[in-house]
């Protein structure tokens, strides 16, 4: 693993991105987007549904051509299969006649997508993983059929398959739903920790800002085409937010949580509602 | 009853038959087939494409019976529908109740047009049976080398692709953000699947491909989820089913597919018990 972070990932920014535009069809999602996420930064990406939140994950994991501007990862530019990202994705269920293991999921973030044997270096392959997996605290049932696992262990060997490769950008998309109180908080502090000892970029897609609020140096938020890029402080506020949904809305700070008040649950903005949904869905 | 069972399972002349040739023959076919079977039934059972190989099986039926009719190679004919069978399933998409029905519709009708066509060809009937049940005699020579050659085929393409497969097949979403190729390996294996399928067809039979390309691959799943081990246990029990079945075929004189499915389903039985005492156990 890296030893000094900061001189491996010195020079160009882990993501940047220059006057970048997306949409589909006639519609723009998001255009003009200048954002530079620095070495160790933790950038959460708000925004309601279709707001092109995954979308944004998918420019940068060259999946997705911009349609104008510029995208580099670690000054170059974005690119499949890129060894410089790992990828969080949302907890699914996996059948439980699967056959793979805990630690066959992490050696596939090492090397899955590449082809041939891999019959060299499988010692070094095999050391590398367990140190993902002690990493996470998953190496109790990294021989386990994954199908058997619950919610939050199958988590931490997310966390651990994205980071084995040691990457330089680390990408979340909503890794934190369906998951309890206790386990969002592990898994949160599981990428916490590994931005600040290594220096990985987080860039962290949610509808939920509360259980990561304590980590996040900044916030993308993203609503109908209009964004706002800032510190917590200076995006979830009441006017910030009511510009950016053309509404009125109004945050309160209860406690260390933030409440979102003004947005209509009924229509479809009612994911972004800071504090509601996501226990809807937990309860599901 | 007891005359039933002494036709089923009699061995008088079964050591002058293995010195025949054509015994031979069909010997290394099933050999061959089990190896492939087996090891392709693990990654069938993990992409959840049980049902997508019975009806590629059956279209192999379907293009058996337009060759027999037109008067080409049944081998040629096989592998035409399962192929272009293949290729439809294996684009259907990973949705698996969209793709079941889809699978069901186009079965169906190949299954009607295969009987048809089959009625209509005036030539010996064992010859047409031998599509549906399968049959040792049909094993000759040209077989033989076409099944080396696909052996090989799919063994040398699997040793290149395993990895990102296994990724594609087990962990889609993770894997396409790794930029592994999804569609192109969904096709490439539905193509495997396709040419194996058809190279069973005349072996043990259209109905009965799901108990060498199938049952290996779910009865290990009850007992390990490591990816190599699966795979070779797999390849045992596929060559128990196929070898053993030729074997206890050969004195009654009756059709393979039976006791290639009977065996198949023991070693089936006796996984699932050993993975029901093991789950017992650990929980305990």
């Amino acid at each position: 693993m890296t030893h000094d972070p900061y001189r491996r990932h010195a020079g160009a920014p882990p993501v940047s991105l220059r006057g970048a535009v997306m949409g589909f069809g006639a519609r723009t999602l998001w255009s003009g987007l200048d954002l530079d996420v620095g070495p160790g930064e933790f950038l959460a990406v708000l925004g309601p549904n279709g707001s092109g939140k995954t979308t944004l994950l998918r420019v940068l994991l060259g999946l997705q051509p911009l349609r104008a501007g510029q995208v580099l990862i670690g000054g170059h530019p974005a690119r499949r299969g890129d060894d410089d990202i790992g990828y969080i994705p949302q907890q699914k269920t996996v059948p439980d006649d699967l056959p793979l293991r805990g630690r066959d999921l992490v050696g596939l973030g090492l090397d899955g997508h590449r082809f041939g044997l891999g019959l060299r270096g499988r010692r070094d392959r095999a050391r590398r993983v367990d140190a993902a997996l002690d990493a996470v605290e998953a190496a109790r049932y990294a021989t386990a059929p994954v199908g058997r696992l619950s919610g939050g262990e199958l988590q931490r060997l997310r966390v651990a398959q994205a980071l084995v490769g040691d990457p330089r950008v680390l990408l979340c998309d909503e890794p934190l739903l369906s998951l309890d109180l206790a386990h969002q908080q592990t898994v949160s502090q599981l990428i916490d920790r590994r931005r600040r000892s290594a220096g990985t970029a987080v860039l962290f897609v949610t509808h939920e800002i509360n259980p990561i609020l304590s980590l996040v140096d900044r916030v993308l938020y993203l609503v109908d085409g209009r964004f706002r890029i800032g510190t917590p402080e200076e995006v979830m506020t009441s006017e910030t937010l009511s510009a950016l949904y053309r509404t009125d809305v109004e945050v309160l700070r209860v406690r260390d949580r933030l409440v979102v008040v003004g947005l209509d649950e009924a229509e479809h903005h009612c994911h972004v509602h800071a504090d509601g949904p996501a226990t809807l869905e937990e309860a599901r | 009853m007891t005359a039933i069972i002494e036709r089923l399972f009699t061995f008088a002349g079964t050591g002058e038959l293995l010195a025949l040739p054509f015994v031979r023959s069909a010997l290394i076919a099933a050999a061959l087939l089990g190896l492939v079977a087996g090891v392709l039934a693990p990654l069938v059972v993990a992409r959840g494409m049980a049902f997508a190989v019975h009806g590629t099986a059956e279209l192999a039926f379907t293009g058996g019976a337009a060759a027999l009719l037109l008067g080409i190679g049944v081998g040629f004919g096989a592998v035409g529908g399962a192929v272009v069978a293949g290729l439809v399933f294996g684009l259907l998409g990973l949705r698996q109740r969209e793709r079941d029905s889809v699978i069901g519709v186009v079965l169906a009708f190949g299954l009607g047009v295969g009987v048809l066509l089959l009625a209509l060809h005036e030539g010996r009937a064992s010859n047409k049976f031998g599509l549906l049940t399968g049959s040792i005699v049909s094993v000759d020579t040209t077989n033989l080398w076409l099944l080396g050659l696909v052996t090989v085929l799919v063994l040398g393409t699997l040793a290149v692709v395993y990895r990102p497969l296994l990724f594609a097949s087990a962990d889609p979403e993770v894997a396409a953000a790794r930029g592994v190729p999804i569609r192109l390996l969904s096709a490439l294996f539905a193509v495997l699947v396709a040419l194996t399928t058809a190279l069973a067809v005349p072996i043990v039979g259209a109905i009965l491909v799901l108990s060498v390309t199938v049952i290996p691959g779910a009865a290990v799943a009850r007992v390990t989820a490591a990816p190599v081990l699966a795979t070779v246990l797999s390849v045992v029990i596929a060559e128990i089913a196929l070898v053993g079945g030729t074997v206890l075929s050969l004195a009654p004189g009756l059709p393979i597919s039976g006791y290639v499915a009977t065996l198949a389903f023991l070693c089936y039985l006796v996984c699932r018990a050993i993975g029901r005492a093991r789950g017992q156990t650990r929980a305990a």
